[in-house]
């Protein structure tokens, strides 16, 4: 379980959260919409303990993000994230990308890793690419690789930031269906995303965040079907 | 009027004896490379700390090891620490000042092979878990090392063209040094060093070649 405690956060003058609460359950697939500048990007990396917090605390599964005596480098291994820029490691092949923190971080035996990587990388389309350099793959199967490379570590709640936001929109659909995969085994999930069309499809509840405020959250059908907000319903005119 | 008479046969008699010079020269260079590879990574590693006494100590020297003649550098670890009582020999001496310059030039070259890897790198890894240390050593750094491996092979070369200031020092097993002492001895100034010059050269162009099968062999992304 995520638990988001009235979280503050500012960047200088701006405050781009202003007192987040939100809890997400096991299993739970939530997507976080919004315009830019709205704070749901931020809230997914400070989840992740990539940014600081001013105020409030975030627990997963009981355990304090932002407290000193956490452990972050364990707590993050529990927690899979994915980023709008695929951050593809280039030196590297798309096995090796896989296989780099599984080997490092958890010190699985290269035999392990690689058998493990093997099933992650087949398991989102990419069985036939294991030996081939990342830069010589499309944007699609990149995301995919680094979503393959998140799963790797075995995490127990998958963080998903615009994962499709820099894709061309032909490839979009096939990181999407391998979100759709992920959600239908059960994974939980909370996904940043401009995507409408899969928010409504693949979530338990969407949040809709703006200006650093979460101003509506309910089920897709109750919030896409007759939002309340204000602002939301704006931002749905303007999407649709 | 043009009269001088060349003297070819005498000069490449003492071939053999130059190109034992030039091993010497090729291992100062190349240690002179290993120590300031070392060094520049910790120079590298001083910058990138956060601490203001290290981060400084690193940038001062760079700036003087850039910004100073590689003569006065080598004249230092010589005469200058002699001066204290450290009494290095040419060979040492020769070795430190190129090394300190390789150091300097090496640590900025790393610098610029580091602002062209994003940041998201780093930050990718750390999302997977990794300690900072981690993220840099698997990730940032074998890409710092690629992009930086061009200017290393430059510098590689430099470093093989800056041993013949050891003559200044009294190094005299090295390639400049041996032809300095046959000039000195015979006057045919442009013989020796005619010679002497298409073995730098040599030895330069064998260094790039070398450097760029290496790299085919080792970058293959």
């Amino acid at each position: 379980m995520i638990e988001i405690q009235n979280v503050r956060k500012s960047f200088g003058s701006l405050e781009v959260l202003k007192g987040i609460d939100l809890t997400v359950n096991k299993g739970e697939v939530l997507t976080i919409i919004g315009g830019s500048g709205s704070g749901k990007s931020t809230l997914l990396t400070c989840i992740n303990g990539l940014e600081p917090i001013d105020a409030g605390r975030i627990l997963v599964d009981g355990t304090e993000v932002h407290a000193k005596s956490t452990n972050l480098n364990k707590l993050r291994s529990k927690l899979g994230i994915v980023f709008q820029q695929f951050n593809a490691f280039p030196h590297l092949t798309v096995l090796e990308n896989v296989m780099l923190a599984p080997r490092k971080v958890l010190g699985l035996s290269k035999e392990k890793a690689e058998e493990n990587a093997v099933k992650q990388l087949t398991h989102v389309g990419l069985g036939e690419k294991l030996g081939v350099y990342p830069t010589r793959m499309s944007g699609g199967q990149q995301q995919r690789m680094a979503i393959a490379r998140a799963l790797a570590m075995s995490p127990e709640y998958m963080l998903f930031d615009e994962v499709t936001s820099a894709l061309d929109p032909q490839l979009v659909g096939e990181v999407l269906d391998t979100l759709r995969m992920l959600a239908s085994e059960g994974m939980t999930m909370i996904c940043v995303t401009h995507e409408m069309k899969f928010a409504r499809e693949v979530s338990d509840r969407v949040a809709f965040f703006h200006k650093g405020v979460m101003a509506e959250i309910a089920a897709p059908e109750a919030l896409f079907g007759a939002p309340k907000d204000p602002e939301l319903q704006k931002f749905l005119a303007a999407t649709h | 009027m043009f009269s001088y008479t060349f003297h070819w046969n005498q000069a490449l008699k003492a071939l053999p004896q130059m190109l034992d010079g030039a091993l010497v020269t090729l291992q100062v260079a190349l240690l002179s490379m290993v120590i300031g590879l070392a060094l520049a990574l910790a120079l590298t590693a001083c910058r990138l700390s956060g601490n203001r006494i290290l981060g400084g100590f690193a940038t001062a020297w760079v700036e003087i090891a850039r910004n100073t003649p590689a003569l006065f550098q080598i004249y230092m670890a010589h005469f200058g620490l002699g001066n204290f009582g450290i009494h290095l020999s040419p060979y040492t001496a020769l070795l430190a000042g190129i090394a300190f310059n390789n150091a300097g030039y090496l640590a900025e070259n790393f610098r610029g092979a580091l602002k062209a890897i994003p940041d998201t790198q780093a930050r990718a890894g750390r999302s997977l878990g990794m300690t900072s240390v981690q993220a840099f050593r698997y990730i940032v750094l074998p890409q710092m090392l690629r992009i930086a491996f061009l200017p290393v092979t430059n510098q590689m070369v430099w470093a093989i063209l800056m041993t013949s200031l050891g003559v200044t020092v009294g190094m005299n097993t090295d390639l400049a040094g041996i032809t300095q002492e046959l000039n000195a001895r015979s006057f045919r100034t442009f013989e020796f060093f005619a010679i002497a010059a298409v073995i730098y050269y040599l030895i330069a162009k064998a260094v790039t070649l070398g450097a760029r099968l290496l790299a085919a062999r080792m970058f293959r992304y």
